[in-house]
């Protein structure tokens, strides 16, 4: 006290005087509560402080970080090929998905584009990644209210999907698959019938979970009207995927973008709904997953014949310049801004992930709900932690 | 066959006229505040805006139906000291270029900052690029899009860029009192230094130049 001058010594005191006045005019005390890090409804570890008025929230903060792996680093110290192996465990559930805009941002730089067959069993594979993602979402979404089966239904579903997926891979989990210039392999024999058993699988499955959730009262009581995203808001946050879709934005980079993918010779459609509430981003989830097994069983009727595997050197120099290319990752938009100075390895990547983007509207719709609304609002945004740190 | 497009073709191709447009639009509504332009036919657009002008382009982008944010990230251009990470600890350290080199779009300084912003169903983007000077400091993007509050804390902790304006440039990561800033490119990969690549001791010589195109596998 003795350092400071006189004015600021009035100020200190004027400080504490208000201070003290406050504490005592206070009735009630407002409380902190932290979900997880290790809570269910958090998908990995993901803590959530929230600042409570009796059951409201008033101020809500998501702290993510528990599971950053630095890849926008690590990409600058790996070759091109190398990096998919990272980049597939960003969002682990629907690996094959990540890998893809990577290698189609790095084809454009080196002006390469796969054989027909090859972007058409990319994007079978790619929506098979989708399924196993959302179908395990669409089970977890009962756990997480209450409701305990379609949890069941869901692993039991998509222990299907995967094992479409490690037959052709290899991976259950990360396929590592994907290459510039094409796949690794050719589909193995029986894929096809076999993937056209499960796709019909996965629509009873769908059917079910429409049953047991989506027509259940006490379901569509707590998720209707909770944590309304209005159009713009969305928009501005960067919201993408099934989120977006939710609010009423009609858009899908599969139908409204220009990829070297297999998606506009499919018939297929967009889902929206204009509701914006939990229960339209569920919704728009459940019905996703449907028109993924239709891409997928049309793409399987007309793949075409050729090889899987373009031309490309065997040690991938990437000429200079700067590539961005982003999908419709399960989660929503997942993009990467590449920067090539001709090297081996990328200079830099920048990762843009979805989840990352869909959790940092967490504090603006989570002001004013109630406790249990909480939960309900982290589930149906729908996020994994390695997309949000990656 | 496949054969690798050479990259002057990519020059003759035809001009992309609603990029062309959409970019003459952006120009003429930021006025001097624009650099330097680039539209790539069929792929992207590029913009570097001048740094006193950096948040009214954002303003002038979303009421031109940018609506959309996507991302907003920085770029290290510094050539990495250290390389690949692949140096051989017995050896002296190799002589490296440190020559500075901006990509799309030029640029004066080391560090430059970039945003990209999409309008919604044209699904047409335009990755925004500005210089940072010396001050590290830039006006903050999140009275214009809300979304751009995690993406400069990430940056700031990332690059140790400085957003004037943001509400709460916290760590997201890091603990609060790491020091240094990660993706700088004069930042250690510790990994790589703690214990040397062990990729440095088996490299076999592969077959056949650059140059020699392989067979595909």
């Amino acid at each position: 006290m003795t350092m400071l001058g006189d004015r600021q010594q009035l100020a200190y005191i004027a400080a504490q005087a208000a201070d003290a006045r406050v504490n005592v005019e206070l009735e009630t005390e407002g409380m902190t509560l932290n979900i997880g890090p290790q809570h269910p409804a958090t998908h990995g570890t993901l803590r959530i402080i929230a600042r409570l008025d009796g059951e409201q929230v008033v101020w809500a903060e998501p702290s993510a970080g528990y599971m950053h792996r630095g890849y926008e680093k690590l990409t600058e110290v790996r070759t091109y090929p190398q990096v998919t192996a990272l980049v597939n465990r960003i969002d682990w559930l629907g690996s094959f998905a990540n890998e893809v805009p990577f290698i189609l941002a790095a084809e454009k730089l080196m002006g390469v584009e796969a054989p027909a067959r090859a972007q058409h069993i990319r994007t079978i594979l790619f929506e098979l990644s989708r399924i196993a993602n959302v179908s395990l979402f669409l089970g977890d979404l009962g756990v997480q209210l209450g409701a305990v089966t379609p949890v069941f239904f869901a692993f039991r579903d998509r222990e299907y999907v995967l094992n479409l997926i490690e037959a052709a891979t290899g991976g259950r989990f990360h396929p590592n698959f994907d290459r510039i210039g094409g796949l690794k392999d050719d589909l193995p024999a029986g894929f096809i019938d076999e993937t056209r058993m499960v796709m019909k699988k996965l629509r009873t499955f769908c059917d079910q979970i429409e049953d047991l959730l989506f027509g259940n009262e006490i379901f569509q009581s707590r998720t209707r009207g909770i944590g309304v995203i209005p159009k713009d808001v969305a928009l501005q946050y960067g919201l993408s995927g099934a989120n977006l879709r939710a609010s009423g934005v009609d858009w899908d980079l599969r139908r409204d973008q220009d990829l070297p993918m297999a998606w506009n010779k499919a018939d297929w459609k967009v889902w929206s709904h204009p509701d914006g509430d939990s229960f339209a981003r569920c919704w728009v989830r459940l019905q996703e997953v449907r028109e993924s097994t239709k891409i997928v069983d049309q793409l399987l009727d007309t793949i075409p014949a050729g090889p899987v595997m373009a031309k490309v050197p065997k040690i991938i120099k990437v000429p200079e310049g700067e590539a961005w290319v982003s999908t419709e990752n399960p989660l929503g938009e997942m993009g990467y801004y590449v920067v090539s100075q001709g090297d081996q390895g990328p200079f830099r990547v920048k990762i843009r992930s979805a989840s990352f983007n869909n959790i940092s509207i967490v504090p603006w719709v989570l002001k004013g709900v109630y406790v249990p609304d909480i939960i309900t609002i982290l589930a149906s945004l729908y996020f994994i932690l390695g997309d949000i740190d990656r | 066959v496949f054969p690798l497009s050479s990259t002057d073709t990519a020059t003759e191709a035809p001009r992309d006229e609603r990029r062309d447009g959409e970019m003459a639009r952006i120009t003429a509504a930021l006025g001097a505040a624009v650099l330097d332009s680039l539209v790539k036919s069929n792929d992207d657009m590029w913009i570097r805006v001048s740094a006193d002008a950096w948040r009214t382009t954002g303003e002038t982008l979303k009421s031109l139906g940018y609506t959309y944010f996507c991302f907003l990230s920085g770029i290290d251009w510094l050539p990495s000291p250290f390389g690949k990470g692949e140096d051989d600890p017995t050896e002296p350290t190799p002589e490296r270029d440190s020559t500075i080199k901006q990509g799309y779009t030029g640029g004066a300084t080391r560090f430059q900052v970039i945003a990209r912003v999409m309008q919604p169903f044209t699904s047409l983007g335009v990755n925004i690029k500005v210089d940072i000077d010396d001050s590290l400091a830039i006006d903050s993007w999140c009275s214009v899009y809300a979304g751009a509050n995690w993406h400069e804390r990430e940056t700031h902790e990332m690059f140790g860029i400085g957003f004037n304006g943001h509400p709460d440039l916290r760590n997201m990561y890091l603990p609060s009192d790491f020091e240094g800033f990660p993706l700088r490119k004069d930042f250690p990969l510790l990994a790589r230094i703690v214990k040397p690549w062990p990729g440095i001791v088996d490299v076999e010589p592969l077959p056949g130049d650059d140059e020699e195109e392989g067979e595909a596998s």
